[in-house]
């Protein structure tokens, strides 16, 4: 039995100024071949100026499950955000 | 292109084995579900909801890749060269729309050769409208115009499908669907205002595309025994019948308004509904073609089976390179 061709992660740059943005993912036996089956599959309309491809098996992800616990430390530290704080309305430029 | 969720009429809806999941995660995934919140791959869901995104996506992806077929047939015979620039970018369009679906389906946990091998051996089902043969090049207009139509109506609601990389994969399919029917609808139109030959042409492939366009919304409502799971898990958004309903409002007109009639003698406009009512459906012609009876449903077969034979050697050999090269690279 054949094996099958390993899945790459694609992100496209739609235009220079803009990051990368994940698309979606391509088998391909190869980087320089997954390079040429994204650009036949996620840009045949002219949707980017630069691809990467990323084994898919390289990527390690955070566990949904674990989400709240994770992100936790971030929800009671509203001080980071300039609205925790009063400043009268007569003061500007602030 | 796109497909309904078929099956058999007499296959048994998938016994909803909601009873042996967890019921406190269940209730947190209906709640998500019905805030129109998405699912993403890793997330919990419960086994039906996964199996019938993977039947659906991948009977999805499968009529994507099969309806390069008959269209494929066209392109050496296409009447000039711009047509055959855009048919070339369809078909091409179709094989794109393919791969994004097994991607979205494949982050489900079935591999693409599990997908392909379900497919080659009759498992796995696709839309029924490609084992009808393309006859003659109108049918490549009737295709664009009502296949590619009808699909489109049904896709667009499935942009806000739960699962996130469906959802996903649709956004990018109804952008780049729409050129479809515009062609297809623009060699209709050309056909209908030629020689009375062309437009006889044009007409026959709107009489035989008709019907089976309809049947691709899939068996009507009250026989559609998995829609109401599919529509409270926002797997689906509308029924078959609504959607069906829809498509045949919006496409009547367009028929008029290039002298082609619609193979319908009930076909009637109903005041009172804002809608057009319509003839009885040959459910048992759908039904036929669904266990694979339609008229060219072995060709077709035989066509993906062969292509993914002769590709063997090629797909083996770019892993050899591929070993070779990086074996290569790391000797330096």
């Amino acid at each position: 039995m054949n094996r099958e061709w390993p899945l790459w992660e694609v992100f496209v740059r739609a235009k220079n100024g803009l990051s990368h943005k994940h698309v979606g993912s391509v088998h391909a036996a190869g980087a320089r071949m997954a390079v040429e089956a994204a650009r036949d599959t996620y840009t045949r309309r002219m949707e980017g100026v630069s691809l990467w491809v990323v084994p898919s098996a390289a990527i390690t992800a955070s566990d949904p499950g674990e989400a709240e616990a994770l992100f936790a430390p971030a929800q009671d530290k509203v001080y980071r955000h300039p609205t925790f704080y009063t400043i009268p309305d007569k003061v500007k430029n602030i | 292109m796109y497909t309904t969720e078929l099956k058999d009429k007499n296959s048994k809806a998938a016994p909803a084995a909601l009873a042996a999941e967890d019921p406190e995660r269940l209730a947190a995934f209906e709640a998500r579900v019905a805030s129109d919140d998405f699912i993403e791959p890793k997330d919990w869901m419960p086994e039906a909801y996964r199996k019938t995104l993977t039947r659906q996506i991948s009977q999805h992806a499968h009529s994507e890749i099969v309806g390069m077929l008959p269209e494929g047939n066209w392109i050496s015979r296409a009447p000039s060269l711009r047509r055959k620039a855009v048919l070339l970018a369809k078909v091409q369009d179709e094989g794109g729309h393919g791969l994004y679906l097994y991607a979205a389906a494949e982050t489900l946990g079935t591999s693409r050769d599990e997908m392909i091998a379900a497919l080659h051996s009759g498992r796995a089902k696709y839309s029924t409208i490609f084992n009808y043969p393309t006859l003659t090049w109108a049918d490549i207009g009737a295709i664009g115009w009502l296949v590619d139509g009808a699909a489109i109506m049904n896709q667009v609601p499935l942009q806000r499908t739960s699962y996130g990389p469906y959802a996903r994969a649709m956004v990018r399919i109804c952008k780049e669907e729409s050129f479809h029917q515009r062609q297809g609808y623009e060699i209709m139109m050309t056909m209908a205002g030629g020689s009375a030959a062309q437009k006889r042409m044009a007409q026959d492939a709107l009489d035989r595309w008709w019907w089976p366009s309809l049947m691709m919304f899939g068996p009507p409502d009250d026989n559609s025994p998995n829609s109401a799971q599919s529509i409270r898990w926002r797997i689906k958004r509308e029924t078959n019948d609504e959607l069906r309903q829809k498509f045949v409002d919006v496409t009547v007109p367009q028929a008029d308004a290039i002298g082609l009639t619609v193979p319908d003698p009930a076909l009637k406009w109903n005041e009172a509904r804002g809608s057009y009512d319509f003839g009885e459906i040959d459910w048992e012609e759908f039904y036929a073609v669904v266990r694979g009876e339609g008229p060219v449903a072995k060709e077709r077969m035989m066509a993906r089976v062969k292509a993914w034979e002769d590709g063997a050697w090629v797909r083996e050999a770019a892993l050899a390179h591929e070993a070779k090269r990086s074996a290569r690279m790391a000797a330096e």
